[in-house]
């Protein structure tokens, strides 16, 4: 069965985030090395490669399970777009706002904060067209009689939580916000925390979504545990993002709150994915073995993210890893680690499914070449970065510089662990690319097919 | 049900984060000289580098407290004139002392990393900047 075209509009953006992950890694080697040589690439300097590596890696993120849910309802759901224009022209202003964000980080125009450092008006864009997203999501399941599978619940939510704490995190632009300096962190970080589960819910809707299309029942997306851990999901993005700010002054028992909850982080997906792997026969995981590979290795990192989650979650021990490159590891863990993996297993899904012919039920050889440098590599390069943050967290003195220097060798592990690894991901990438490529391209031959049979009819 | 009920303590919760929770009851206003400096530092992606609170990017230092660690003068001499790591962003001389009375403002707001906490024996950490 062939794609038809109303279903490309997924694939396009999956290529796209494809596209923008292996820009996005690049720019972050070259910021590894600016690390070690603050002079390297003058006319870049980091406060320019941080924000495009940021900005691009965020987008793939976004992208890959944006074009996963305009993709499946269509397609495998039989719940036809409500409208697929809305869905290209949200595909079209994605490509020309993030033109834009890039030219102004090249440029050194910035504004922003932190994650979007760009000039506040570019975020306009993206707020409208979210809107249209919104609209076009729910208004599709309106079809939908029956009650959700919980992945639906958890696009839905990471879509509206998403459009919040967007919003949120622009109270800057109003004085009363920005005029005090503990509120202006408190409620960046808030947003960002709640932002970050957002975009959670959009990836771990598509785990759980691809984890029982592969397994061939709703089990994993239907059961009271589904849904009970889907609504501590939720409860950590509310209440558990203070785990950001434990140090900044604020009310206490808004940390005391966050700590606890905090603390049942994490679990909740690990526990979906492991019955969901323990209830597949090898058969399943035969037929569908890249798929299979990067949701077994990101349930592997939501374990050992988990621990480190915790650990950097109580209080006492934040004192010490706060501010440091630990932090880095955590967020490297689990967007390489976790949302990658997961949406990479989402992309070889689609691929599966849509040429059977062409791909082998067993693991292709360069796709798992590329999977097993990026987990290696990636493990080398969490390892280092847990180190570095160690280095400077039981750093006692008060010279920067000679932190630095203790903590170098570390970040040189890192830099070029950070080489592997992109390596590693541009192969497992380049295959994604080329295969989504040919269902585009073998819809589009069906089409022209299709019209030559009407030609023919009429003549 | 569950979904409205949690949905409804996102509201509430956030409106008080945005009041009282984030209260504090030390500390000056912040000045207008601050005030374009908060947007220098923005335009020149500080952060990229530089914490507040241990919040931002690790190539440089925390710059919570750096007035009152190092002072205004050297930290106005650091920005104008760079060094090797740290690079010389081409700020005017207007820009340089707002971004430093900015910083000034940002260090009357609390200490990091702190001095003087306590530890509970359940995890938590008390500090001498929490409001009472
Ligand atoms: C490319 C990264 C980078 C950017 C961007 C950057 N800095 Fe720095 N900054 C550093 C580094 C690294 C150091 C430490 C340098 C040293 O000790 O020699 C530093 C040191 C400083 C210091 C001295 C701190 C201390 O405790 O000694 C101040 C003040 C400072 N920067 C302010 C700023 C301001 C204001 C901006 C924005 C206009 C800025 N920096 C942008 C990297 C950066």
């Amino acid at each position: 069965m062939m794609a038809r075209q109303n279903d490309l509009i997924g694939l396009n953006f999956l290529r796209l985030g494809i596209v923008s992950l292996a820009i996005g890694m690049f720019f972050g080697v070259i910021g590894g090395f600016q690390f070690l040589f603050p002079d390297f690439l003058q006319e870049l300097l980091f406060n320019r490669t941080r924000p495009i590596h940021v900005s691009m890696v965020v987008s793939w993120i976004f992208l890959a399970a944006i074009g996963g849910i305009y993709f499946y309802l269509p397609r495998q759901q039989k719940l036809s777009l409500w409208s697929p224009n809305a869905a290209k022209i949200h595909f079209w202003v994605f490509i020309v706002t993030g033109i834009a964000i890039l030219y102004s980080y090249v440029t050194g125009k910035f504004g922003g904060r932190e994650y979007f450092m760009f000039p506040a008006i570019l975020s306009l864009p993206i707020f409208l067209t979210w809107i249209l997203f919104g609209v076009n999501y729910f208004n599709t399941l309106r079809k939908y009689k029956e009650p959700w599978p919980v992945y639906y619940w958890m696009w839905g939510t990471g879509i509206v939580f998403f459009f919040i704490t967007f919003c949120e995190s622009y109270l800057w632009l109003i004085p009363y916000f920005r005029e005090s300096m503990v509120r202006e962190i408190i409620v960046q970080w808030k947003s960002y925390g709640a932002l970050t589960g957002s975009w959670n819910m959009l990836v771990y809707g598509t785990a759980i979504y691809v984890a029982t299309r592969i397994a061939g029942n709703q089990d994993a997306a239907k059961s009271k545990m589904a849904y009970g851990l889907f609504f501590l999901g939720l409860t950590n993005l509310i209440f558990g993002w203070a785990h950001h700010t434990y140090l900044v002054p604020s009310q206490t028992w808004i940390r005391v709150l966050a700590y606890a909850i905090s603390m049942t982080e994490l679990f909740i997906l690990g526990k979906i994915l492991w019955d969901w792997r323990a209830s597949l026969t090898t058969f399943q995981k035969n037929q569908h073995c890249n798929a299979y590979r990067f949701m077994f290795a990101a349930d592997i990192w939501v374990f050992i993210n988990l621990v480190l989650a915790l650990i950097i979650s109580v209080p006492a021990f934040n004192l010490i890893t706060h501010g440091t490159h630990i932090t880095v590891a955590h967020a490297m863990g689990s967007t390489i680690g976790i949302n990658t993996m997961i949406l990479l297993s989402s992309l070889f899904y689609v691929v599966r499914e849509e040429l059977p012919e062409n791909v082998h039920a067993s693991c292709s050889k360069q796709v798992m070449t590329g999977f097993w440098i990026t987990n290696v590599s990636l493990a080398i390069f969490f390892l280092a970065l847990v180190m570095a943050g160690f280095g400077r967290g039981l750093y006692e003195g008060a010279s920067f510089q000679e932190m630095a220097l203790q903590i170098r060798p570390f970040l040189v592990v890192f830099a070029i662990s950070g080489i592997a690894l992109m390596l590693g991901m541009w192969l497992v990438l380049w295959n994604a690319f080329r295969l989504l490529g040919k269902i585009i391209s073998s819809a589009n031959g069906e089409k022209v097919r299709g019209d030559g049979e009407l030609s023919t009819a009429n003549s | 049900m569950i979904f409205g009920t949690l949905f409804l303590s996102f509201v509430f919760y956030s409106a008080y984060i945005y009041t009282a929770g984030t209260e504090v009851a030390h500390g000056p206003e912040i000045s207008d000289e601050a005030r374009r400096g908060q947007q220098v530092y923005q335009e020149y992606n500080c952060m990229a580098c530089h914490q507040f609170y241990g919040l931002g990017g690790y190539m440089g230092p925390d710059l919570t407290n750096v007035i009152s660690n190092r002072g205004a003068a050297y930290a106005g001499a650091f920005i104008a004139a760079g060094t090797a790591t740290m690079p010389n962003l081409g700020l005017s001389p207007e820009e340089t002392s707002d971004v430093v009375a900015f910083l000034g403002f940002v260090d009357t707001t609390g200490t990091y990393p702190p001095k003087n906490y306590d530890v509970t024996w359940y995890g938590t950490v008390r500090q001498e900047d929490d409001p009472q």
